[in-house]
């Protein structure tokens, strides 16, 4: 489940604050930008920007990969469709297993976060 | 679930690449338009909203490639891509590939066929449920000097009564029978049993019933059973057999059932099976007669089973009576013990041995074989550079161009092991049909899957091993150096040509242990043939076996008739003698002790058993054994019952001194008997084989009258002409003339040259020297061949420091031994190794070996000098070629 999802930051990038997604989030950001409504590979990157405020800019090839990894995974669901544009764009939704992995992901989540915060409240 | 999808998903990426690739490339460029669009919202133009996204999504071909590089089945892809890769490389080098696969389909073949042997011969359990519980009951009788004894009725009733650690106990002895009233009268082999015998091994009749106790009744039905083959020849396989009578030595037997077709034992021939048939009322301790097998209960050691039968063996005496004449304690004073071994191991005996010997040697030529094509390998490496080095500077890690380089060896490895087991079948077939050989369980050898799987395996380590070399030599990117296009001309060359001297090495000091084995068994056969084996002229003496049937009754009439018989054999034309004999010379025959008059035995003490033949008058004569000191039998000595007996050069040296010595000595079969004079002594037969000592022997007459009135006579004789006809057809059909002229009836058996009796003993010695001695040549050549590659590559390497030499005057003959002096030391540090092995591995051998020791200095020395000379010439030739290198042209060449 953990994988290396930054590949190299841009050159851009390197200047500014970091934009990378937490090691191992990817899948989990993916799943619950789904659970709201089936999206494209650019819409679900544009959502986890704006929602997350800019704090992370996904990369395209994790994104494209991370796709296929949770279609094999039966997470996932996709259909060719048209977009509101009417050009054919690959939609991805997520399915009954998917539902189920967002809330253990999101359970763990919050475990670790919590855990992290009482130690670092702790170190204070 | 997730399984199966990642299975099907792939699957179906697999199938419809294209389609697969399709859809991402169209979701990709989808993704660039969209952010594109979005920039343009942001207030970019199109243009640079274009640049910007592009930016943003980095490089699109390995994007492409990074999407499309997740799942399982891209792993497939890029093996399938390499294996064509291979393959092409394969086919495009078609005189390396040539070369390698027939080195290693001979490697693979020699070796997959000894294996096919060993795993049919060895390693396959009996055809019987269980197998692994059958033992045979074998004794050892060391107060008699007797190592390997058989077993009694009273010690088979013995083990059945009393021992604990058995299921079931059967007694068998092998035996013939003239069938009459099928056709031509014919001698059939078969097998007399205790009526346990097929519960033993478990064995169901395929028709009928098998024997009970009943049969075993001296007094009731005599029955028969006979097996499928037989049935099938005789009666068409008809059920209506059953029932039916057989003429058995002109008795009708009544057959009660027929076995199965899987039906076999301990490799015998057999047609029919007879029950014992005895009164309990006269079992006597001694009698020596029979083969004995058991099958242990459940969980019973062997050890255990040897500890159980030690136990209940004392019984015997108490449970039924000394033989008379013979002292009570005469099985106490023999020291009988059991010697009780599994079925298999009795059946195999000391093959194993030579087998693993085999293995071993077929093993050498395969790593031979894989060293020589590591070789090639590496020079085809060498020229391999410049590709190597654009594949790794192409973005190629050195993980993948191993694997790609590994991919090609085993590709060759099992195109060279399928090869092989093509091979391997030609040779079964070629061993199994020519009776050389001679082996237990011969019929069980073929290519099954078992030999399928050895000879995979062994292809995919052979594909691993030559490959991992040059492999590992090669991956490590050397991009800089690999991508100057004369990379050949650089010095470096000496780093690299160590790896070929190590393999050449290696090379010679196999070959070397191959070529001492094989010289070992050279002088082993040597010495094998100049043992005089006691008898001469073997090629023309044809041997056949003719019994008397029961009809003819009466010692004296028996006799008559065997001598009418010979009579009728000395008639044919280009006979010059014939006798007879009651067994053939390296066939055995019964042991018994021999009591001497003059060397009285301390009580409770036997003297050793020695080895007793009964022979016609002009035996001696007819086979060509000299008689040493006294006469031959007469057929007056045996119509006379004369008590006479003719012993061996070593029994009269043990007994008396020398052989004049004896003439005139007297001897007893017992304590009781009456004496019987030695009247001559005959030249030692090598009864047991011509590499164990010749046994101890006595020679009695035909007709021979006890102590105690009674007479013995031998039914089956087996009769010996002398002719330079031997072996032909023509005489076959004259002897058989010529003994159914004396009566219609008799059958005529086992119709063979004294000779091919005496190469089928020397077999397993012949059959030994010549696979070594195949192997051994083989890994000369391959030697040579190495030493040749070798060194012309590394004149080709170097040819214009050679070009350099002779324009600044080096002689011919200088630059020429150079490069043979590298030869010679390559070949000598091999020699080296190979002394070392050969003295360590030729140790395991020495049972097979015979006359010489494992450490023969002359069989070192000429294999050493075989192999310097092999080295010679093999750096010789292209050394040669240095030589004609033009000053001028090489220094201009690159």
């Amino acid at each position: 489940m953990l994988t290396v999802i930054s590949k190299g930051a841009t050159l851009e990038s390197m200047n500014e604050a970091n934009t990378d997604v937490i090691q191992g989030t990817l899948d989990m950001l993916i799943l619950k930008t789904l659970s709201l409504e089936p999206l494209h590979g650019f819409g679900i990157a544009r959502r986890i920007e704006q929602v997350s405020k800019g704090v992370f800019k996904v990369n395209p090839g994790s994104l494209l990969t991370a796709f296929k990894r949770l279609e094999r995974m039966g997470w996932l669901d996709s259909e060719w469709r048209e977009t509101e544009k009417s050009r054919k764009a690959k939609y991805y939704s997520l399915t009954r297993a998917g539902r189920k992995q967002l809330d253990i992901e999101t359970a763990d989540w919050n475990r670790r976060v919590s855990a992290i915060a009482r130690l670092l409240r702790f170190e204070a | 679930m997730s399984l199966w999808r990642q299975f099907s998903g792939g699957l179906q990426a697999l199938v419809k690449r294209q389609t697969a690739d399709q859809e991402i490339t169209d979701e990709i460029s989808h993704y660039l338009d969209e952010a594109t669009a979005a920039f343009v919202a942001r207030g970019l133009s199109p243009d640079a909203a274009r640049r910007a996204a592009r930016k943003e999504l980095g490089n699109v071909t390995s994007l492409r490639q990074e999407v499309r590089g997740y799942g399982w089945e891209n792993r497939i892809e890029t093996f399938l891509a390499d294996l064509r890769h291979a393959a092409r490389w394969l086919l495009a080098n078609r005189g390396f590939t040539a070369v390698s696969l027939i080195v290693l389909a001979l490697g693979i073949g020699a070796t997959t066929a000894i294996f096919s042997i060993v795993e049919g011969v060895l390693l396959k359990p009996l055809p019987y449920p269980h197998s692994e519980q059958l033992v045979s009951l074998r004794h050892t009788a060391p107060g008699v000097g007797i190592p390997d004894l058989n077993m009694s009725t009273s010690v088979y009733l013995t083990y059945r009564e009393e021992g604990r650690v058995f299921q079931n106990v059967a007694l068998s002895t092998g035996g013939s029978w003239a069938v009459t009233g099928l056709g031509e009268p014919e001698k059939v082999p078969g097998r007399v049993v205790s009526h346990d015998f097929l519960d033993t091994l478990r064995i169901q009749p395929e028709l009928g019933r098998q024997f009970t106790a009943a049969d075993e009744n001296p007094d009731g039905e005599r029955t028969v059973m006979l097996t499928d083959g037989f049935w099938r020849s005789k009666f068409g396989g008809d059920r209506a057999a059953l029932g039916r009578h057989i003429v058995l030595d002109g008795t009708p037997w009544t057959i009660v059932g027929v076995l199965p077709p899987s039906f076999e034992f301990m490799d015998r021939k057999i047609s029919l099976l007879v029950p014992f048939r005895f009164r309990r009322a006269d079992v006597t301790v001694l009698g020596f007669c029979c083969d004995g097998i058991a099958r242990l209960k459940p969980g019973v050691t062997l050890a255990q089973a040897n500890a159980d039968a030690a136990r209940v063996l004392p019984l015997a005496t108490e449970k039924f009576p000394m033989n008379p004449g013979w002292s009570p304690t005469t099985f106490q004073d023999a020291r009988i013990a059991p010697r009780l071994q599994l079925l298999k191991d009795f059946l195999i005996g000391d093959l194993g041995k030579t087998l693993w010997v085999l293995m071993a040697t077929m093993s050498i030529v395969m790593l031979i074989a894989c060293a020589n094509v590591a070789n090639l390998l590496l020079v085809r490496m060498d020229e391999r550079q410049h590709e190597l080095a654009v594949r790794a500077a192409l973005g190629a890690t050195a993980g993948r161009i191993v694997r790609s380089l590994l991919l090609e060896s085993v590709l060759l490895g099992l195109l060279g092991g399928a090869l092989g087991l093509a091979l391997a079948w030609i040779a079964l077939r070629i061993l199994s049909a020519s009776t050389l050989m001679n082996l237990p369980r011969m019929h069980e050898i073929s290519i099954d899957p078992a030999v399928m799987a050895f000879a995979f395996v062994l292809s995919m380590l052979a594909g691993l091993l030559f490959g991992l070399i040059p492999a590992l030599k090669y991956a490590r990117p050397r991009t800089a150096a690999g991508l100057r296009s004369e990379g050949r001309s650089l010095t470096a060359g000496r780093e690299r040509q160590r790896a070929r001297d190590f393999l050449v090495a290696a090379q010679v000091s196999l070959a070397m242990i191959l070529l001492v084995g094989a010289g070992l068994m050279i002088r082993t056969f040597h010495a094998l043939r100049h043992v005089d084996p006691g008898f001469s002229g073997a090629a023309r003496l044809e041997t056949m076996q003719v019994g008397i049937p029961d009809t003819v009754q009466g010692t004296e009439q028996i006799v008559r008739m065997e001598e009418a018989i010979l009579r009728k054999l000395e008639a044919i034309p280009g006979v010059s003698s014939a006798a007879a004999i009651s067994a053939l010379p390296l066939n055995h025959d019964q042991n018994d002790p021999i009591y001497a008059e003059d060397h009285p035995e301390r009580k409770g003490e036997i003297p050793p058993a020695r080895r007793f033949k009964h022979v016609s008058p002009g035996y001696f004569a007819a086979v060509g054994s000299r008689l040493i000191a006294g006469r031959d039998f007469s057929w007056d000595d045996n119509y006379s019952r004369i008590h006479a007996g003719i012993v061996s050069e070593n029994l009269a040296r043990e007994l008396w001194g020398n052989p004049a010595a004896a003439i005139g000595r007297r001897i007893r079969l017992n304590p009781k008997d009456s004496w019987y004079e030695v009247i001559g002594v005959v030249a030692d037969l090598h009864d047991d084989g011509v590499d164990r000592n010749a046994p101890t022997m006595v020679y009695w007459p035909l007709l021979q009258r006890n102590a105690d009135g009674h007479e013995d006579v031998v039914r089956g004789l087996y009769y010996i002409v002398r002719t330079p006809r031997a072996g032909s057809e023509a005489l076959v059909r004259d002897l058989q003339t010529a003994v159914t002229s004396v009566n219609a009836k008799l059958p005529v058996a086992d119709v063979n040259t004294l000779q091919s009796i005496y190469d089928k003993s020397l077999a397993r010695s012949s059959v030994t020297l010549m696979l070594l001695a195949i192997a051994g040549g083989m890994a000369l050549l391959l030697g040579i061949v190495g030493i040749y590659g070798v060194i012309s590559y590394s004149v080709s390497l170097r040819t214009r420091e050679i070009g350099i030499r002779m324009a600044l005057g080096g002689s011919l003959e200088k630059v020429t031994r150079l490069f043979v002096r590298e030869g010679v030391a390559m070949c000598g540090i091999g020699l080296i190794g190979g002394f070392t092995g050969a003295l360590l591995l030729t140790g395991l051998m020495k049972s097979l070996l015979f006359g010489v020791n494992s450490a023969d200095p002359l069989t070192y020395a000429v294999a050493a000098a075989g192999l310097m000379v092999a080295a010679l010439v093999g750096s010789y030739l292209p050394a040669r070629r240095a030589t004609k290198v033009d000053p001028v042209e090489a220094l201009r060449a690159e």
